[in-house]
């Protein structure tokens, strides 16, 4: 039977309906903004943030050292995300332990990006384990106190959740269905997914991951700017924007108030997302929302409490 | 030079368990030590004999090819009508070619390569597709290698990089000078691998669970 060790998985095993928040600590040893931005989506009622490692292979603190500082400093839960682009299974092995002992007690197991494509693309890839390798190797030491190759821990073992990262926007989404079956065998205690507009999008992958029965968190991303809107329609893999949402923002564009452009932003981010997740939440298989609204947490009080 | 040792007996029986009637390739190319006609007529029939005692007979021939890693002269020299699968003896690039030149039937490994050796020569392009790693897994994937093909050699991909078939990591061709004069996006092997897959339907061997790799027998320098 597996355990709920964190905050997070204890509302999603109570059955709660539960939201998490994102925070993307900088290349830099000041993390007064993003403390002060985590208190603002603790307010906002977020049960637990995920602290990014590394996003698209551009260096940044340590995300162990940054979700123990966050959690500290603020009592927000996070939840430390740990790629294996740069570790191999002795330090992967080492940084669970060490994030374990801090009392973090949630990791989303990613393979990451390849370093070729971010700021050190001079720098070797490691990727000795792949995601469902960490997950698999997070399970082991959470209930068997050893590691992949059977050697034992000492003394307590730790008491992690370990999440996966789902891509509803896959094509075909039946790769995506199998490596899910595959993550869920390994051990994944929840999923959290890529970005996702499309109301249909959603439902759809739901529908198709029911089976696995994970709990699974759909990823949203409300944008601030016009550009950021455009960002994702164009660049990132596989999502797709709605037509009437680029234009909505396209309109928004032409105010020149700076103040008043803001909140016709904030009001259609509000209106479309709330309606996107009273529909998603009709889906058995949604434990609940992952808002990924870096540098834009204002916007999430008023979205959870419009879905209330 | 390519250095290869046989795959323990029980791996080749577990790929070629589904299939009834099975042609052992030998490749008289420059495996070492030998796999050619002699060293496939002793595989079809220690494996004739495994499958006949455990009261699951198998129809099984043996032939060989002068270098797998040829596909004109595979297409040339094999015929491989009424058969349900394929045993190399080859290498890893073997094995590859293979299933490349006769894609309606899987070609399994009955080999792990170990090193393969450089020559000083070169006459065309040439695609990297073997790392020798000693522990050949091409017969769960569909005779394409993920630890070769794939950027980040992953073991349960494909990873979220990959979009609409290709990679995230561009390959720079470059001149002698070392300038970039071509950028090029590679196919992501993990989606070759469940094309390949699902066309033999074996989908079975995709969603299998992949620990991850012992990296212990690929350590380099090597001697051999």
């Amino acid at each position: 039977m597996k355990k709920a060790f964190s905050n997070l998985m204890k509302a999603i095993s109570e059955g709660k309906f539960v939201y998490t928040g994102e925070l993307e600590p900088h290349r830099s040893i000041d993390l007064s903004e993003v403390e002060s931005w985590a208190r603002t989506l603790k307010e906002a009622g977020i049960v637990a943030a995920n602290v990014t490692d590394n996003p698209r292979s551009d260096s940044a603190i340590s995300s162990m050292v940054a979700s123990y500082l966050i959690q500290r400093n603020t009592g927000l839960e996070t939840i430390y995300q740990l790629r294996t682009a740069d570790r191999n299974r002795l330090a992967l092995l080492s940084d669970v332990l060490g994030g374990a002992a801090l009392g973090l007690r949630n990791i989303l197991a990613l393979t990451g990006d390849h370093t070729r494509i971010g700021t050190t693309p001079s720098s070797k890839p490691v990727f000795d384990l792949d995601s469902t390798g960490l997950i698999a190797l997070i399970h082991k030491l959470v209930y068997e106190g050893k590691d992949l190759d059977g050697n034992e821990l000492k003394g307590p073992r730790p008491e992690i959740n370990v999440g996966a990262a789902a891509n509803p926007n896959m094509d075909p989404l039946e790769i995506e269905i199998l490596k899910l079956e595959r993550k869920a065998e390994a051990g994944a205690d929840f999923f959290q997914t890529q970005v996702v507009f499309d109301v249909e999008v959603a439902r759809r992958f739901l529908r198709e991951i029911e089976h696995i029965k994970v709990p699974t968190l759909v990823g949203i991303f409300p944008p601030r700017s016009y550009g950021q809107a455009e960002f994702f329609d164009k660049y990132v893999p596989g999502v797709r924007v709605p037509k009437e949402f680029m234009e909505a923002f396209a309109r928004f564009r032409t105010i020149e108030d700076k103040q008043k452009r803001s909140e016709k932003i904030n009001e259609y981010n509000v209106e479309y997302f709330s309606n996107f997740i009273r529909e998603v939440k009709k889906e058995r298989a949604c434990a609940g929302i992952h808002i990924m609204a870096v540098g834009y947490p204002e916007v999430i009080k008023p979205l959870m409490e419009s879905v209330k | 030079m390519i250095i290869t040792r046989e795959k323990p007996l029980q791996e080749i029986l577990g790929f070629l368990q589904p299939y009834k009637k099975v042609l052992v390739v030998g490749c008289d190319g420059c495996v070492q030590p030998p796999r050619s006609l002699r060293e496939s007529e002793r595989m079809a029939s220690l494996i004739e004999l495994a499958r006949s005692s455990s009261g699951n007979p198998i129809q099984i021939s043996a032939t060989t090819v002068s270098r797998q890693c040829c596909a004109e002269g595979l297409q040339n020299q094999l015929k491989v009508e009424g058969y349900e699968a394929l045993l190399s003896m080859a290498c890893g690039v073997g094995v590859q070619v293979m299933n490349s030149v006769f894609p309606s039937l899987p070609t399994f490994p009955a080999q792990n390569t170990l090193f393969i050796g450089y020559e000083t020569k070169r006459e065309g392009e040439m695609f990297e597709n073997c790392r020798a790693c000693g522990e050949c897994m091409l017969g769960e994937t569909g005779g394409i290698c993920p630890v070769a093909r794939c950027a980040k050699g992953l073991m349960n991909g494909p990873c979220g990089g990959c979009v609409e078939g290709k990679c995230e990591v561009p390959v720079e061709i470059r001149n002698w000078k070392g300038e970039v004069v071509q950028t090029l996006k590679n196919d992501c092997a993990w989606y070759l691998i469940y094309q390949r897959l699902k066309e033999l339907n074996r989908l079975d061997l995709f969603r299998k669970l992949r620990l991850p790799k012992n990296w212990g027998i690929a350590g380099y320098p090597r001697r051999l």
